[in-house]
């Protein structure tokens, strides 16, 4: 493995992007991010702002209101980024699919790297997410 | 003394390459020792060279209508004058002897210039989040600026009224300072002062993530963010240091890591707990309670305590 490929696998920042959740995908990010759990083993941290993020964590259903959001958050994360989407609302819409304001899930916009089912995920998946992201490269 | 020793002094042993692998490798001691307070097991010991590494790898973004040139000259500006400083401050702690008249002005001088550097960098992005982290940053110096030149003048009086750094170390020959009432305050004056400097958690205010995200970074990426986080990494190396060079100098090397370490570790236990200050608290705490408590220091130490 090649210095540069290990540098952006073993320090990745997260950005917490909520785009229009219910917040309980966002309860378990931050339950994910605690010391039980200790992802600054691996090098995650959050990060305040898109700009030093190296992965986004995207949550909720994207609808009309917070996709130009979104796609704004997502053009200004510097290249190259991860976009893992979290919960089944984020990955397929789950039950407000055909919901009138609705505008699909986000692998319509960009690419997203992983998906991680579940509603809420356990904080144990989401790691795992991460994990299956990061050993894709 | 000719110019390759100069060129090594600079580049190498006290200079650029020594501060950035020990900065770096600090930042790392200072995210173990949280991460343990925290019961937590923390990052490996090669987490912020990596990180370094990735930032570098990254791709930088100047934001629209920004002073381009203003935005990537402000981090060079901040490194370097941390360099700078730094280089200054561990040469002297070297060789005493070969310091020069007015040194510690101009040291004062560069670790003004790393948080004008923040500011430039902050205002000229054009973000309003940036904006409200560069006015809060300006606020804090203007606040600690004033006691970190009445504890400076402590350690000047004390030497006899000295303004070189190598005078001040060969003055501490028999006694250090801090074994007196005012090299105390001067001492826990200093420690505030750092604290505020390097932008820890009780003044980390200017970079707040939860109310501002980022504050003054926030619109840096790639390189510029890099370099940001290596001047805050070399402060990191250099603060103690001159601490140790105006109140406690130490004989051997050795003494000077358990000194140095004594320090850092008051540094990482006072970021681990305490909650952030509001700017006007923080202000409040550097001009009604510092300030005087430093003049107080002063007039002590006129008075020959």
């Amino acid at each position: 493995m090649s210095i540069k490929l290990k540098a952006l696998k073993k320090s990745p920042w997260v950005f917490h992007v909520s785009a229009a959740s219910c917040n309980n995908c966002d309860i378990e990010i931050l339950a994910a991010l605690t010391p039980r759990f200790d992802v600054e083993r691996f090098g995650i941290l959050l990060v305040g702002s898109p700009r030093h993020a190296d992965a986004l964590l995207v949550t909720g259903v994207i609808n009309r209101k917070s996709l130009p959001r979104v796609l704004e958050v997502y053009n200004q994360t510097p290249k190259p980024c991860l976009v893992i989407a979290v919960g089944t609302c984020a990955c397929d819409c789950h039950m407000f699919k055909d919901s009138y304001n609705v505008v699909g899930p986000y692998d319509k916009y960009f690419p997203v790297d992983v998906y991680i089912p579940g509603c809420p995920p356990r904080p144990e998946a989401i790691i795992a997410g991460v994990v299956k992201a990061l050993s894709k490269l | 003394m000719n110019i390759l020793t100069i060129l090594f002094h600079f580049f190498i042993f006290p200079g650029f390459l020594f501060l950035v692998i020990f900065g770096m490798f600090l930042t790392f001691l200072d995210r173990k020792i949280s991460a343990r307070i925290q019961w937590r097991v923390g990052p490996p010991w090669y987490q912020p060279y990596l990180d370094f590494l990735k930032l570098l790898l990254k791709e930088v973004i100047v934001p629209i209508n920004s002073s381009k040139f203003l935005f990537l000259f402000a981090p060079v500006l901040s490194f370097l004058s941390a360099v700078i400083s730094g280089t200054m401050i561990y040469y002297f702690l070297l060789y005493p002897q070969r310091s020069f008249l007015g040194d510690i002005i101009v040291i004062l001088y560069f670790l003004t210039l790393v948080p004008v550097g923040f500011i430039l960098g902050a205002s000229s992005s054009r973000n309003p989040l940036s904006g409200c982290g560069a006015q809060r940053e300006m606020m804090l110096l203007i606040g600690y600026e004033l006691p970190f030149i009445f504890a400076l003048l402590i350690s000047i009086v004390k030497a006899g009224g000295k303004i070189k750094l190598g005078e001040i170390i060969m003055a501490q020959n028999n006694l250090s300072f801090l074994y007196s009432w005012s090299g105390l305050i001067s001492f826990l004056t200093l420690l505030f002062v750092f604290q505020a400097k390097l932008g820890y958690v009780p003044f980390d205010i200017a970079e707040a993530e939860q109310e501002i995200m980022a504050g003054t970074i926030l619109e840096y990426s790639g390189v510029s963010l890099a370099l940001f986080k290596l001047a805050k990494a070399i402060l990191l190396l250099s603060l103690p240091a001159l601490l140790i060079a105006l109140l406690w100098p130490a004989k051997s090397i050795f003494s000077f890591i358990i000194k140095f370490f004594f320090i850092f570790l008051l540094i990482v236990l006072m970021k681990n707990t305490n909650p952030r200050l509001r700017i006007d608290q923080a202000l409040k705490f550097f001009w009604f309670i510092l300030g005087p408590f430093s003049i107080l220091g002063v007039i002590l130490v006129l008075s020959g305590l």
